[in-house]
């Protein structure tokens, strides 16, 4: 069992702590050590390319979290309260669905409708949009929203009821208590979904390959084409910057569900 | 409103659901309709809107009938693999203290949550010609000083790729079947005569059933349409399904109709897992 155990942590490992020790190397080749170095960092820093698709990405993804977030926090509240046990389960599968539905599947069916979508705007006003930022936005904010939905609705299931009723009781309206009592209390699972968003987007590729066009490179997308161009030591050093930026998210959300 | 529960069925808070529902009509259950439509059509610029089931059948030319069995077989592959090493790694870490059992379970949830293009590149610094398992099986003696095992591009190497990235999802679901398990069960069984191996197959694998079933279906799904692995691992003659529907849309010449008509032989062949999934899992209960 040890033994076992040891093994599959050294495969989860090693791939990992390979690339991150290589990004420190001084070698221009990317699989060999030639004694420690930060050149590729320094390289990494000034790359306009770089700084250009780590914008549109922080961007796509401070968009996302906000829309998700709020629609999927809306969504988990009327959820909650639909009348019709029966209803509420279809809304609920119907919520799911982008959580199954494969990300190229999602990807292409994207890419299909902001053409159709935009060879009818030219045909009807001349005006022909791109894609871009705001379209990568739309799709990332379409699958982030079931997240969103499904970790509100987690918190929002395990809350008392009785101070919601109580509020009503001494005479406070819906909007009073959804502002006063339910949002206050299930604020924490709010911001874990938010979060939760945030490294969604910041991390997905797939629809966003898709979706993006030649404009709003994202940082995935930067290392899809550098990859392509070739394995090199600065591709290790923007890896090891992402996989550092990805740890201290879930630990920070970890850290967010513990606080009850 | 002052005599309304707050359970009776109130109208702002239906009208949540509304934003949600809109966003998630307009851009994920109406491209996905489109999908449909377009898989249904003729190829050809302009399109014409001509029903046909044409492009169904020109996914059975041969070329295509093995990327799909190779991406099934794959897929396959991948979950035997995440159910042989994701198994005994979720029963060791359950078996751990409390301090310890935390500490395990995060460590096999970082790959989960880190960029899996990165993942998938670290891959390639391994497993490239003169990469580090290249360096190692010289530094050992293995290997000459200017051979290579040319284990970049291979089935093996996609398989290993995708093992790596879904190896959480299968660890997650077991774990927590594992955690509710109740352990005097087994050890009752001990007690009445059977064996380890007899106690292992009698009761702790019925009753974590639900567990191994979940876990497989979240690799499976994936799996089945990863093209990103077959990409950066996988040669020529290792393209999946992911890589022939891509192919269809981003490169030339493209071919909208037949990449949708295979996107839908993607659901269907999910479909068919989640079927499966319902129908093993109602089994199981009914064993069990």
């Amino acid at each position: 069992m040890l033994l076992n155990a040891l093994l599959a942590y050294t495969f989860l490992y090693v791939p990992i702590a390979v690339l991150v020790l290589l990004s420190f190397s001084a070698s221009r080749y990317a699989s060999i050590w030639g004694g420690f170095s930060l050149e590729w960092y320094a390289k990494l820093f000034h790359n306009p390319d770089i700084s250009q698709a780590l914008l549109n990405s922080l961007l796509i993804a401070v968009a996302t979290t906000l829309l998700a977030t709020v629609l999927g926090t809306l969504a988990a509240l009327g959820l909650e309260r639909l009348p019709d046990r029966q209803r509420a389960s279809h809304y609920d599968t119907a919520l799911t669905l982008p959580i199954l539905v494969p990300d190229i599947v999602q990807g292409i069916s994207l890419l299909l409708f902001f053409v159709l979508v935009f060879n009818g705007l030219e045909r009807a006003l001349g005006w022909r949009p791109t894609l871009g930022r705001t379209t990568v936005t739309i799709a990332h904010t379409a699958f982030a929203i079931s997240y969103v939905a499904v970790v509100v609705r987690a918190r929002l299931s395990g809350m008392d009821k009785s101070l919601e009723e109580a509020a009503m009781d001494l005479g406070a309206d819906e909007w009073q208590v959804l502002r006063r009592i339910t949002l206050p209390l299930i604020w924490p699972g709010v911001v874990s979904g938010g979060l939760l968003a945030f490294t969604l987007s910041l991390d997905e590729f797939v629809i966003t390959f898709f979706t993006s066009g030649p404009g709003a490179t994202t940082l995935p997308i930067q290392v899809w084409s550098m990859v392509k161009r070739g394995v090199t030591p600065e591709i290790n050093a923007l890896s090891t910057l992402m996989l550092v930026v990805s740890v201290v998210l879930v630990t920070l959300s970890v850290m967010l569900q513990r606080r009850r | 409103m002052l005599q309304t529960s707050p359970y009776a069925p109130t109208r702002m808070r239906t009208w949540c659901l509304a934003p949600a529902a809109l966003w998630l009509g307009i851009f994920a259950f109406l491209p996905l309709g489109i999908v449909v439509a377009i898989s249904l059509t003729e190829r050809g610029s302009p399109m014409t809107w001509a029903f046909t089931l044409h492009n169904y059948a020109r996914i059975a030319d041969p070329l295509l009938l093995t990327i799909v069995a190779r991406s099934l077989w794959t897929a396959c592959a991948t979950t035997a693999l995440c159910l042989a090493i994701g198994y005994p790694l979720a029963y060791f870490i359950v078996q751990r203290g409390p301090h310890l059992r935390t500490m395990l379970y995060f460590l096999t949830l970082v790959p989960l949550w880190s960029n899996s293009l990165v993942l998938t590149y670290a891959w390639m610094v391994v497993l490239r010609v003169d990469g580090v398992v290249d360096q190692a099986a010289r530094w050992l003696g293995w290997l000459e000083t200017q051979a290579s095992l040319n284990w970049l591009y291979t089935p093996g190497a996609v398989v290993a790729g995708l093992v790596y990235w879904y190896l959480p999802f299968m660890v997650y679901p077991i774990y927590s079947s594992l955690e509710k398990f109740d352990w005097r069960l087994v050890e009752a069984a001990q007690d009445l005569g059977a064996s380890r191996v007899t106690a292992f197959f009698k009761v702790l694998l019925p009753l974590t059933w639900p567990g191994i079933l979940a876990g497989s279906l979240l690799v499976f799904i994936p799996a089945l349409s990863n093209f990103v692995v077959p990409q950066f691992l996988g040669g020529a003659k290792t393209a999946l399904i992911g890589n022939a529907i891509q192919e269809r849309f981003l490169s030339q010449p493209q071919d909208w109709p037949l990449g949708s008509a295979l996107a839908l032989i993607v659901i269907l062949l999910i479909s068919l897992s989640i079927w499966a999934y319902f129908k093993f899992a109602h089994e199981g209960h009914a064993v069990g």
